[in-house]
């Protein structure tokens, strides 16, 4: 057996940083220092700014737009509307129904009209404040439910006010319970508020095509829309991912992308928008507005016997992913228990409030607060512990989802929630002294003690993971290992976009744990790839990981193939710490020895498993890949007499199958609880007559330090056998959970029905 | 647009004398979020934050004269002993950095209905100094907020200081928030307790187109306390007083809160306020 001569002879040592480890974010640093380029930083010679008309009134037709003194106005290089759009009129993720201007009509306050490129930001909006537009203003629809079923409401798009209409019909529909609960439940409009508003930069390239940059989540879904909307195949179109400041979800729908794109095209020089902190809040989707009603029926014992709901979405003036939105609710609409029985119908409508769509949780948040409030009363009713009816009616691996779907992989529910249940309760709050950090109102000195009640509630939430109902989802990864400076070097290129989540050190991990190789480089995100599909549904460790796991392996039989060849060697090898190594001879070679000046660099595109789509007049399919399960426990301090809620303690039980980097894993969990603590207690995007009151930060409150507790966090690991690793979504679970253990744990305290969220001062002390 | 940076208070008071339209800029946190906003457009700033003597404070009689650009921050600090009602709202404004920037004497600028020292400077029975080349005066912080972020000062002045006699007594600050912190007042209560002059001042915040005493409150407790044999309060004067203090409000449903919850919190507020201050001054 021919050896190189600079193969080492001893045994490797194993490679860190692999799956399971948490190496550092490769752009945490730079983040924590404020030295990220962010897409609203981005700069380049000679660009021009962008800015964007929009419309003051939810519901007004359009008689005349008039140009003429923006176009006077020094330093303005092109004033465009929808007369200028090049390609398609509209667009949208799942209908195209939202026009690129508005063209005639607007349907919502914020609707953009016209854009502007100058040589100055401040002059663009200049500009804009100059066009004139002659509207004739039209009484708004804003009420989902009159949307749907009143014959007066005006129709705002051809096909009626109803973007979907989903039914679930199983088991016996006439079916009756000796205990019955009912009750009604509303959810108030939650924005994702990421920190770094809209922003990219179209630079107008030779072939007469577009270079933009641009912080999304799914860089070729914008490609495919933005190269409609300027009638340009899409290989004109090339996107290149800016760095994004979170995303949640509503930077699935395009916003700036074809405005700067055109505005580039028209004057031919690169043009760069950025809005403002206002303007972002008319810039995206919302989380969607839910009325919900629901009636459970039960035996005496505290076994669900059926769940009959009707459910409202306000989808808002465009469809945007109302319909994905819908379904998600309806059948997910009974929450992760068993149910032989299930009569839901779950409505996502349009009317003249601001748009809605994507957010972390995608309709099973919305669902989450009516069944826990529902199984919270159903405990109340029966004298019975909230746990223990929770678990007497949890499904487990085996059960039949209202869909009929048989979930096939580990579905602990109970097991979280009596992990959750036996985790240490916080101390109570000292009698003989205070300290005003620790109480309802902090700081703001409004308790010493006085009313204050303690309270512990409970929240279970189920989630589909990876998009849905036959929808061929997959990712692209292309992976190339070569020899640099001596050393195995691995690059991962995907179009999938990191948002904050992680997916660069994920993806790292993956080559590093495949192909045994220390060093891994991360391409940036593009298009010059296929694509890597949405960073949405709590997909992209699951498909994207999926995807470079698939790549790697192919690299790597290709690396093992080519080192029979040349060691002139057969049977079963293995790549470890840049070796080459066989279990019968130990080290074989160095990875860089066998491989030479050679390079491998292979692209696979990898699907996970089909679903199918819903019957639509029952509901009934295979219609998700993964169910993900997260249970929390809300303690909460409310001052009952000023309606102040300190939540005191916010612990979670969670299972993701693997976690491929365990600090991550928790970094989903808290984020994700924080922002269902802010759905439970202060954010709401609040609308009044279609428009929005509170657009700023000042008014739309987000949780702080201060409001956030420290959190117990425990991760079950157990695999699913259908996905990479066994790893299970993890980014959406905790968002679901959190609001309605906290809310409960309000009821608890104060002995209040709460059926809205989220839960104002004005719900305890009867001040509304 | 212009912008001015005086190197001194007269040099300051001149440029206001001839740019009346122009803009004081102390630690910025109002100005800038305006600016940045859009809501604002100044044809001219003016810059006092290389102006010493606006940042300091000094003993005088039986209290302390404090310069408008003296930051929260430095309030807490230094002057907390002797002005706890201002200190412990100086504790609720936003953050650290908005506390190491931000002045009273911006916020008696902003003229805010939700300030937050605006209720402990009424309380406290405070003096805004202001002045222009024409000259130096005194307001009393109850006739300085005029309306809805209006104040008494005519176009060419600037607030030089605010005068404050240091607590004679116990003092409480309690403001409503729908999170822990970083909040803008749905409602504010300040109360001190005057034992010196058997007198009681209050401070109702965030519930009115202006900050505002409570003076039949004032009266009502003035006259019940019994300075001399401190027992326990009845529940009845606590009750009665914080009616008082909610009718003193005339608050409106806004995106922050409604008018019943705002008059409902006051009253809930000046009675737990009251009870901690007397308290304090029965164990003393
Ligand atoms: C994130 C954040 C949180 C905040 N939280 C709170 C809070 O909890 N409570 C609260 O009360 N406020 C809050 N504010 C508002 C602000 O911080 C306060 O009003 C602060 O007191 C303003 O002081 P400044 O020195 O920064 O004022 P600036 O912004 O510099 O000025 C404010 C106004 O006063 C005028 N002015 C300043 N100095 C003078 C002077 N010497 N003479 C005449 N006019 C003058 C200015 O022209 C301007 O109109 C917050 C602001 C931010 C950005």
């Amino acid at each position: 057996m021919s050896r190189p001569t600079s193969a080492p002879d001893r045994i490797t040592t194993p490679i860190s940083g692999g799956v399971g480890a948490s190496p550092p974010r490769p752009d945490g640093t730079l983040k924590v220092k404020g030295e990220f380029a962010y897409s609203s930083d981005m700069w380049i010679d000679d660009m021009l700014w962008g800015a964007t008309l929009r419309s003051p009134h939810p519901y007004a037709r359009i008689n005349s737009v008039d140009l003429t003194e923006a176009l006077k106005v020094p330093g303005v290089h092109a004033v465009l509307t929808h007369d200028d759009v090049p390609g398609q009129m509209l667009f949208g993720l799942e209908h195209t129904d939202q026009p690129v201007l508005a063209v005639d009509i607007v349907r919502y306050q914020g609707e953009a009209i016209a854009v502007v490129a100058a040589d100055h930001p401040e002059t663009a909006r200049r500009a804009i404040a100059k066009i004139v537009v002659d509207y004739d203003v039209l009484e708004p629809l804003t009420d989902m439910e009159e949307a749907v079923h009143s014959t007066d409401a005006p129709t705002l798009h051809p096909g009626g006010n109803v973007v979907r209409h989903l039914p679930i019909r199983r088991g016996d529909q006439e079916v009756t319970a000796p205990v019955v609960i009912r009750g009604e439940y509303e959810v108030g409009m939650q924005d994702q508020a990421f920190l770094g508003p809209e922003s990219g930069l179209a630079v107008p390239a030779e072939d007469g095509g577009i270079d933009l940059y641009i912080a999304t989540q799914w860089l070729h879904v914008d490609q495919k829309q933005v190269a409609a909307c300027l009638g340009l195949p899409p290989e004109k179109v090339r996107l290149t991912l800016a760095g994004v400041g979170g995303a949640f979800g509503a930077r699935e729908d395009l916003s700036m992308q074809v405005h700067a794109s055109m505005l580039a095209l028209r004057t031919g020089r690169p043009v760069k928008m950025v809005y403002s902190r206002e303007e972002s809040f008319f810039g995206h989707v919302h989380r969607h507005p839910a009325k919900m009603y629901y009636e459970h029926g039960a035996t005496r014992d505290g076994k669900l016997v059926y769940v009959k709901a009707r459910m409202f979405l306000d989808g808002g003036a465009y469809a945007s992913s109302t319909g994905a939105v819908v379904a998600n609710a309806a059948t997910l609409g009974v929450g992760p228990y068993e149910v032989p029985n299930v009569s839901i119908d779950c409505w996502g409508t349009y009317t003249n409030n601001p748009p809605c769509g994507a957010m972390r949780g995608f309709g099973a948040v919305q669902a989450a607060f009516a069944y826990e409030s529902q199984m919270d009363k159903l405990a109340a009713e029966l004298g019975l512990d909230p746990v223990d009816v929770r678990v007497l009616n949890a499904m487990s691996e085996g059960t039949a989802m209202p869909t009929g779907q048989i979930i096939d992989s580990p579905a602990p529910v109970a097991e979280l929630l009596r992990r959750v249940e036996a985790m240490p309760l916080p101390d109570a709050a000292p009698t003989d002294s205070y300290d005003l950090r620790q109480l309802p109102g902090g700081v703001s000195n409004t308790t010493h003690g006085e009313g204050v009640v303690r309270g512990i509630g409970y929240g279970i939430g189920i989630k589909n993971v990876c998009f849905s109902e036959g929808f061929d989802d997959f990712s692209t990864a292309r992976v190339r290992l070569e020899i640099i400076a001596g050393e195995p070097t691995a690059m991962v290129h995907t179009a999938a976009a990191e948002v904050g989540q992680g997916l660069v050190t994920v993806q790292a991990q993956i080559a590093r744990t495949e192909l045994g190789v220390e060093r891994v480089t991360i391409h940036p995100a593009d298009t010059q790839v296929g694509s890597g599909g949405s960073t949405s549904a709590s997909r992209q460790t699951y498909v994207t990981g999926g995807a470079v796991k698939a790549a790697c392996e192919k690299v790597r039989g290709m690396v093992l193939d080519l080192a029979r060849e040349r060691l002139d060697i057969d049977g079963e090898l293995r790549m470890e710490g840049g070796k080459i190594v066989s279990d019968r001879l130990g080290v074989l070679a160095a990875v860089a020895d066998v491989l030479g000046d050679d390079a491998i660099d292979e692209t696979v595109e990898w699907r996970h498993r089909p679903t199918e789509a819903l019957d639509p007049t029952t509901g009934q399919g295979f219609a998700h890949v993964q169910y993900a399960f997260a249970v929390h426990r809300a303690v909460v301090d409310v001052d009952v007499d000023l309606g102040l809620v300190r939540v005191v303690a916010l612990d979670c039980a969670q299972d993701v199958g693997k976690a491929i980097n365990p600090d991550a894993v928790v970094g989903q969990i808290h984020g994700g609880s924080a922002q269902g603590l802010g759905l439970a207690v202060m954010e709401e995007i609040q609308v009044k007559g279609g428009k929005i009151r509170n657009p700023s930060f000042t008014d739309y409150l987000i949780p702080t330090i201060l409001d956030m507790p420290p959190m117990k966090v425990d991760v079950l690991e157990l695999a699913d056998p259908h996905a990479p690793y066994g790893l299970r979504g993890v980014g959406e679970p905790p968002t679901i959970s959190s609001t309605p253990a906290i809310v409960a744990a309000i009821r608890a305290a104060t002995g209040l029905a709460i059926a809205r969220v989220p839960v104002r001062p004005e719900d305890i002390t009867g001040t509304a | 647009m212009e912008f001015f940076k005086p190197a001194t208070w007269s040099e300051a008071l001149a440029i206001k004398a001839e740019h009346p339209d122009a803009t004081p800029i102390a630690g910025g946190t109002d100005i800038m979020v305006e600016l940045n906003f859009d809501v604002r457009r100044p044809g001219a700033l003016l810059d006092l934050t290389e102006i010493a003597e606006l940042r300091e404070w000094s003993a005088v009689g039986d209290g302390f004269r404090v310069g408008s650009g003296v930051s929260y921050a430095r309030i807490i600090e230094e002057l907390g002993a002797s002005l706890p009602g201002l200190a412990m709202a100086a504790r609720t404004v936003g953050s650290p950095q908005i506390r190491n920037r931000g002045t009273v004497g911006g916020n008696l600028g902003a003229a805010s209905p939700a300030g937050d020292s605006h209720p402990p400077l009424l309380a406290g029975a405070a003096d805004i100094e202001v002045a222009s080349v024409r000259g130096t005066r005194r307001i009393p912080a109850a006739e300085f907020y005029k309306g809805v972020k209006r104040n008494a000062m005519e176009p060419d002045e600037l607030i030089a200081a605010f005068h404050i006699a240091a607590a004679d007594g116990p003092q409480q600050f309690a403001k409503i928030g729908t999170r822990n912190a970083m909040v803008i007042a749905v409602c504010s209560f300040g109360l001190a307790l005057h034992p010196s002059t058997r007198t009681v001042g209050t401070g109702v915040g965030s519930a009115a187109p202006t900050p505002r005493r409570a003076s039949d409150a004032e009266t009502f407790l003035a006259g019940e306390l019994e300075w001399d044999s401190p027992g326990p309060l009845r529940d009845s004067v606590l009750v009665r007083f914080g009616e008082l203090v909610a009718q003193a409000a005339s608050p409106i449903d806004d995106v922050r809160g409604t008018a019943d919850y705002r008059r409902h919190a006051l009253s809930v507020m000046a009675r737990r306020t009251l009870g901690w201050a007397w308290d304090s001054y029965r164990r003393n």
